[in-house]
């Protein structure tokens, strides 16, 4: 499961959803695993003001992956400048890609910070179904 | 006619295969009318506040096969006009996650699309999706009238049990009835997932298609659903095959106007 795909999740349960604390749901034993793919440059820029900064910079300090920036980055961040050429990635437009789209969590858990549920991670797949859902 | 993605890997005794309604979906987002209200909602040039420049996202509620949602993510160039469209999918069957996960990036690799697949993860309908957050919405709902399936048995036949390797046809029966059964009126999925659609939707662009066949009052569905509010908008956008003189699977579009 893409990190970038935790910023769009939350608790499953009606009731958590009001209170902040139920996203992002943390990280829990999670084992990851690195599956590279090709870097957009255009998504890259487009996405930054989609991203919950604060939150995904916890999501990965839980990780113990390398820090992110403090602040979330610009598009001109994304660029090394180079004259006369085609624009270039910068290195925190690499990093960037890593932990969104090609960092995933193989196994674990995922807790919401609100009422403590733990939803499970197998073989990739997140499963949100409650029991609840299935009465 | 653009490509239809393959879905020769999956598994369809206990996945939905890929039918009229599938492809009635597929071909009204490719259609020449849905094309252009989409390329102009989500034309990142068309808004002077630029809230449009984001990446869309778009989600499908009970991915099946994945057929849907790789067509989208494969053919986003010429559905939005865009190079940078999410997908994200959610299926209750956790069989249909793995089977659509493939379709979705085989689909992505194959066409050489720039779109983004997230995942398809396992739950109910759209209640694990951070409130509007949603562009883009697709539903193919269970929509038959017949009985809801048996959901006390959904934690033993959802996987496959440690000691065989594969599915029993109890299994798979009940796990093909998820896809299709809809309870009164067909209706009883839908109409839970219609409840959820306000709180997903992204407020100012979000729009949503779901489809409906003629035993689920359409005409009622869209009476309700403008009901939500005086911006609340619901249109038939697609349709297919004729009963009795009434359209016998039909595509709702749903959205908000927001004046500006
Ligand atoms: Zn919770």
């Amino acid at each position: 499961m893409k990190l970038l795909t935790l910023n769009f999740l939350t608790c499953a349960i009606k009731s958590c959803k009001s209170s902040p604390a139920s996203f992002p749901l943390h990280p829990r034993d999670a084992t990851l695993e690195i599956i590279e793919s090709d870097l957009n440059l255009a998504f890259l820029r487009n996405i930054l003001p989609r991203l919950m900064w604060s939150e995904l910079c916890t999501i990965t300090r839980e990780l113990g992956l390398p820090a992110l920036p403090e602040t979330v980055p610009t598009g001109e961040d994304m660029v090394e400048k180079k004259e006369g050429e085609e624009e270039v990635a910068s290195q925190t437009a690499k990093d960037l890609h890593r932990v969104l789209l090609e960092t995933g969590i193989r196994e674990g858990g995922l807790v919401c910070g609100n009422c403590g549920h733990e939803y499970k991670v197998l073989e990739g797949v997140g499963n949100f179904l409650l029991p609840g859902h299935l009465v | 006619m653009l490509p239809t993605p393959s879905t020769s890997h999956v598994n369809f005794d206990r996945v939905y295969e890929p039918a009229e309604d599938s492809y009635l979906l597929l071909d009204t987002l490719s259609a020449p009318s849905e094309t252009g209200f989409l390329r102009q909602r989500f034309n990142a040039l068309s808004r002077l506040d630029h809230t449009n420049s984001s990446p869309p996202l778009v989600l499908e509620v009970g991915v099946g096969s994945g057929v849907v949602l790789a067509f989208i993510a494969a053919n986003a160039e010429s559905i939005f006009g865009r190079h940078d469209v999410l997908t994200l999918g959610t299926d209750i069957n956790s069989f249909a996650c793995r089977a659509a996960s493939q379709t979705v990036q085989s689909a992505v690799q194959e066409s050489h699309s720039h779109s983004i697949a997230l995942d398809i993860v396992n739950g109910d309908l759209a209640s694990c999706v951070r409130p509007h957050t949603v562009d883009v919405f697709v539903f193919n709902p269970p929509y038959v009238p017949a009985e809801l399936p048996d959901f006390a048995q959904h934690a033993a036949f959802s996987t496959l049990s440690k000691s065989d390797s594969s599915t029993t046809f109890e299994q798979d029966s009940y796990l093909l009835e998820l896809s299709y059964a809809g309870g009164v009126d067909g209706m009883e999925v839908t109409n839970r997932m219609l409840g959820q659609i306000p709180h997903i939707l992204g407020p100012s662009r979000g729009v949503a298609y779901v489809l409906l066949c003629a035993q689920n009052k359409p005409e009622e569905v869209k009476m309700n659903i403008r009901l939500w509010g005086p911006e609340w908008r619901a249109e038939t956008v697609g349709s297919s095959g004729k009963l009795a003189g009434w359209e016998k699977l039909q595509i709702v579009r749903i959205w908000s106007e927001v004046s500006s």
